[in-house]
């Protein structure tokens, strides 16, 4: 039980008042940012990142600086509930699932039903996903110090293998935007031998590119442009919660005890995978299509149709935080951003941040019990305000919002450069999305692909360039094969359903 | 939702077609891939002193992006369905939003980023919303008040100035 004295550890070190009125204000921001188009988690993430760096050298300073962050990144989860059922906009691509029976059961007047189902199902799912990593991450990362620089590149390998062999359109594409990514992170100063290279002589490429100017370009400006072009007319119920309603609704769901469980199950398995929290939403609403006693109501606004959906979601985008913690290998182009904090703060997350900055990680595993907690107080309480933020017209808010992307590209290093990076990124951004081009493991390469490469070249180095480094350990083996398979599945899937 | 979507798909001519986009897009990144190769064989690609050199894990970065480009270009072409990229209308509005952006950005190194943005957003709101200028100005004057209170008063982080900072001592 070493890890519950841990966790009361950081619970103590976490309960100030300062901390809780960041986790207020995180949680605020995070649902504004969750229900605006152009601001989802991740790069809210990347523009108050600068605005720590100041909060994490002093004494403490850290854990106070990683709790607004993923504080953040909670009420992103919880705000993209709403948007999905007052308006049918799945505000996060988790929440897509969400408009299924949300947005039927608000046209129905059932709006507050489907709210307090959807933010306590939330809620149920990250509880769920937060007892996982506080039993399961230790475990993981005790194993995980053994590892060499074969395991790591393996563990690199088998994320970006996943992306590729999950991929729902043309794996090409992913392959592209992959090593799009490995090839920006590879731009400037190479890390080991200090040759500089892929700058083409121009002076200013030589610092690299920026993972948070191209998440604020890539989301932010992208999702703007996207926006502009669907059109801006937003139509949708009112946001009213009352009392009453929620708690004619919390009796209602513990009926839905089944689904639950299961949906909590598929988002943990599913949000250790990269990528893992939309797949794992859809598959838990299939399941409990499939599995209900009202099957035929789905899709018209039943609420086990909200529960599945969200529960998942928020389970696997609570456990991704597992392989970010234990291996340095974030599971999202969220958590990817929250790694780059870390390594900004002067942090190496992996196994060894278990070992010497314990209360670092407690003190954040801390903070995700209570920062749900307040999720869910703020979330039930405000959805009104959220609704009519909502309702602002976008030729109002769109021009703030680029605004705002623009400061927050500025303060990562004050270089007008930056801004104009964040624009190109706008622009690819938006193309890419059109295309079917995957965002999210280009933002992962280019956060990792330093560490990758660098695992790499040692893990060769020592086998003088034969590739069998990486079977020389029954991990690195393992791993690295799990990965291959994971790869080639689309090929063998797809020559199993000619023949069928 | 999807009827939704059927709907504006079909809202006038198309502005350029989904196979040109996607044959566009595959032939700029072998483009970029093979500059990366490039670049990796002038730093050496092999097996150096102290191991692999520089260019040697970025050499199979660009050749992937190159054969995956390859790929995606062959598909593109194959591409028979005759879907629009986007329609006239629709690249119409989001130059609306893309060009106005380039203008504001080239002005902020002149104006410093608090006055570009309240013009910006000023403009933005009279040209596409049509707004009255009383709201116009109190809504642009009021966000960049604001967020110069949270950056520069609040967290004290650099940004960017121009004449009216100094006009006023704010620098």
């Amino acid at each position: 039980m070493e890890e519950l004295n841990s966790l009361m550890g950081g619970f103590a070190q976490t309960m100030t008042w300062f901390n809780i009125a960041l986790m207020f204000g995180g949680i605020i921001l995070g649902i504004l940012v969750g229900v605006l188009p152009g601001l989802g988690g991740a790069n809210a993430i990347a523009i108050l990142v600068p605005l720590t760096f100041g909060m994490a050298q002093q004494p403490g300073g850290q854990v106070s600086a990683i709790i607004l962050l993923s504080c953040i990144y909670w009420g992103a989860l919880f705000g993209g509930a709403i948007a999905s059922i007052l308006f049918n906009i799945p505000g996060e691509p988790w929440s897509v699932a969400t408009t299924f029976d949300g947005y039927p059961m608000s046209q129905q007047g059932r709006t507050g039903e489907a709210l307090t189902a959807a933010f306590t199902s939330s809620f149920v799912g990250a509880a769920v996903g937060v007892m996982l990593i506080t039993f399961v991450s230790p475990i993981i990362a005790k194993f995980a110090l053994k590892f060499g620089p074969a395991e790591y590149f393996a563990v690199y390998f088998l994320t970006f293998a996943a992306f590729i062999g999950m991929a729902k359109g043309n794996p090409f594409k992913t392959v592209v935007a992959m090593m799009l990514g490995f090839a920006l992170a590879a731009v400037g100063t190479d890390t080991v031998t200090g040759t500089i290279r892929l700058t083409f002589g121009i002076t200013e490429m030589l610092k690299g590119f920026d993972f948070l100017i191209a998440v604020i370009g890539l989301f932010g400006i992208g999702e703007i442009l996207q926006t502009m072009e669907e059109g801006l007319a937003i139509k949708g119920a009112e946001g009213k919660l009352r009392f009453q309603v929620v708690w004619e609704t919390w009796k209602k769901l513990p009926a839905y005890w089944l689904t639950t469980i299961r949906s909590s199950v598929v988002g943990c398995l599913m949000g250790i995978v990269p990528g893992g929290a939309t797949p794992a939403s859809f598959m838990a609403y299939g399941l409990a299509q499939r599995f209900s006693k009202n099957s035929a109501g789905f899709r018209k606004g039943e609420m086990e149709g909200v529960v599945a959906p969200e529960t998942a979601a928020h389970a696997a985008g609570t456990s991704a935080l597992i392989p970010m913690l234990t291996l340095g290998v974030p599971g999202s182009p969220t958590a990817a951003v929250l790694l780059g904090a870390l390594l900004i703060w002067g942090l190496q997350p992996g196994p060894l941040l278990f070992v010497e900055q314990k209360e670092f990680v407690w003190g954040l595993i801390a903070s995700m019990y209570l920062g749900n907690i307040v999720g869910l107080i703020v979330v039930l309480t405000t959805v009104p305000w959220f609704a009519m933020i909502l309702r602002i017209p976008f030729s109002i808010i769109g021009p703030i919002i680029i605004v705002i992307c623009a400061i927050g590209a500025y303060t990562v290093h004050s270089s007008m450069l930056d801004v104009w990076m964040m624009l190109i990124f706008g622009v690819i951004g938006y193309v890419f999305k059109k295309l079917d081009y995957p965002l999210a493991p280009l933002v992962l390469a280019l956060v990792l692909g330093d560490r990758a490469e660098e695992n790499f070249r040692n893990a060769i180095k020592g086998s003088q360039g034969n590739l069998s480094a990486f079977f020389s350990s029954g991990i690195a083996a393992t791993l690295t094969t799990l990965g291959i398979a994971l790869m080639v599945w689309p090929i063998i899937s797809k020559f199993f359903s000619k023949k069928g | 939702m999807s009827q939704d979507q059927e709907q504006h798909e079909q809202e006038g001519p198309s502005a350029v077609s989904n196979r040109t986009m996607e044959m566009s897009v595959a032939a700029i990144t072998f483009v970029l891939g093979a500059m990366v190769i490039y670049d990796s064989l002038r730093i050496g690609s092999g097996w150096g002193e102290e191991g692999p050199k520089a260019g040697y894990f970025p050499f199979y970065v660009g050749l992937l992006i190159c054969l995956a480009s390859v790929a995606n270009f062959v598909k593109g072409m194959g591409d028979k369905s005759g879907d629009s990229f986007v329609s006239r209308s629709q690249a119409r509005d989001v130059l609306k939003v893309l060009l106005p952006m380039f203008v504001y950005v080239f002005f902020i190194k002149f104006l410093g980023l608090y006055l570009a943005s309240a013009i910006y957003i000023a403009c933005f709101m009279r040209w596409v919303g049509k707004y009255s200028w009383g709201k116009v100005v109190t809504v642009s004057v009021g966000v960049t008040v604001g967020f110069f209170l949270v950056f520069d008063t609040w967290f004290k982080v650099p940004i960017i100035k121009g004449p009216l900072e100094a006009l006023l001592g704010l620098n």
